[in-house]
């Protein structure tokens, strides 16, 4: 999977956990990580846990 | 309508002044400048005349100055000569995370120890970690660009050069980004200066290096007798007349230019905050060389951005992995902490109009809401 799609999956399955628990995204595009903390930063959420090719993002709100 | 070139980071399209003095040069300075024949005669004086324009502008001597064949070569002369010159010294290239590509590579190539030091979120290195990195022990060189070439935030660069002077550790001020755009007479001590004609509107094909006398720099290649041994084989003395004829152009009337391409930046970064939801706008509002801006829209991906943008009209580059040129993200928006896919890097050139600017802006939020449909998120 190809940028932007992780970051896009994170943004529609995120709705589905619960403010305080924790998505995991497993992706091997090499813009997953950068990515992934620039949403977090535009969305108000948290990065975790950055292991390519395993990331956890927080559900701030 | 033709197609509007907003990629000057990539390379400005020849000046009309540098065409003409590059047409010019092979006329009167084809030859080779180490003969003593007529048309070498020329060919020398040429190039002592561009080695002046060069000098003048960086506040070095001429014999100082040398012209390579691109920035990429001249960055790698400079790293890995001063890596050569400096080895008992020490093993360590200091840079920061967001130097050119170049300059990375031949650091990490070099330098048995290579510290990349972190900038902040506009790409300003962390000044404190920089100079304890040179104040260290075992530090062959240093290097810092004067602005960074995508994001076009200015380094504290003379701050930097002040350091390096006080640690007697040589510094490379990587000028490619700012060359004639910032006046860096005032720069003061660094020892080793890299840029290349092609950002500046004069021929890709020129390189410039130049080596302050008395800095223990070594030619990491084998050399002959051209250019001091500095840099081996026979200059390209037209192209190298150009390229001095198209940065004498921006220190003679450039100014007002530059003044016109930084309203431009604040009317595009204003505009697409506005315009289009969820773009992020990277580098430095204010402190910033004054043709350059990066910005990047979520959830769209570089490649078609760009060849939506191609089709509406529009030239520019992209740093995102997804787009041709490569399979990674930039390096320089990954270490700002931008977002890196759906980017868009502008360039504007020394004939942008705001009528220009203004149609970009009117023409990038449909193709944004465009590919976002496509792709199934608003």
């Amino acid at each position: 999977m190809k940028c932007p799609r992780p970051i896009i999956e994170v943004a529609r399955r995120i709705p589905e956990v619960s403010i305080g628990a924790v998505l995991e995204l497993l992706a091997d595009d090499p813009a997953a990580g950068p990515d992934l903390t620039a949403w977090c930063r535009m969305r108000g959420q948290t990065l975790v846990a950055a292991d390519p090719p395993r990331f956890l993002v927080r559900r701030e709100l | 309508m033709s197609q509007v070139f907003l990629d000057s980071s990539s390379g400005e399209p020849m000046l009309p002044a540098a065409r003409q003095a590059w047409v010019d040069g092979q006329q009167a300075g084809w030859g080779d400048p180490a003969r003593l024949h007529r048309p070498g005669r020329l060919a020398a004086q040429a190039l002592d005349q561009a080695r002046e324009v060069i000098a003048g502008a960086v506040g070095a001597r001429p014999d100082e100055v040398v012209f390579t064949s691109s920035a990429a070569h001249s960055n790698q002369a400079a790293v890995t000569g001063l890596a050569l010159g400096r080895r008992r010294v020490g093993p360590r290239i200091v840079t920061t995370a967001i130097d050119h590509s170049s300059v990375l590579a031949a650091a990490a190539a070099a330098g048995a120890a290579h510290t990349a030091v972190e900038v902040d979120h506009e790409g300003h290195v962390d000044l404190d970690r920089w100079i304890g990195a040179v104040q260290s022990t075992g530090t062959a060189a240093a290097c810092i660009q004067v602005a960074n070439h995508e994001v076009g935030t200015l380094q504290p660069y003379a701050e930097a050069a002040q350091v390096c002077q006080r640690a007697e550790v040589p510094l490379i001020l990587d000028a490619t980004a700012s060359l004639g755009r910032i006046d860096l007479g005032d720069a003061g001590g660094w020892s080793v200066l890299t840029g290349w004609a092609g950002a500046f509107g004069g021929p890709a094909s020129v390189g410039i290096l130049v080596i302050k006398r008395n800095t223990r720099w070594r030619a990491p290649y084998p050399t002959d007798d051209y250019q001091g041994g500095r840099w081996p084989g026979v200059p390209d003395v037209p192209a190298i007349y150009a390229a001095a004829v198209a940065l004498d152009s921006w220190l003679r009337s450039g100014h007002a230019v530059g003044k016109r391409q930084r309203d431009l930046i604040d009317q595009l970064r204003a505009g697409i905050a506005q315009r289009v939801p969820d773009a992020d706008v990277a580098g430095d509002p204010v402190h910033r060389v004054p043709h350059l801006l990066t910005f990047s829209v979520l959830y769209v991906d570089g490649e078609t951005l760009t060849l939506e943008l191609d089709k509406a009209g529009f030239a520019v580059a992209s740093g995102s992995a997804c787009s041709a040129s490569s399979e990674h993200p930039s390096h320089v928006l990954a270490a700002m902490g931008a977002l890196t896919h759906g980017n868009v890097r502008i360039g504007l050139t020394w004939s942008t109009t705001a009528a220009e600017i203004e149609r970009f802006l009117q023409v990038l939020p449909p193709v944004v809401a465009g590919i976002r449909a496509t792709l199934g998120v608003s």
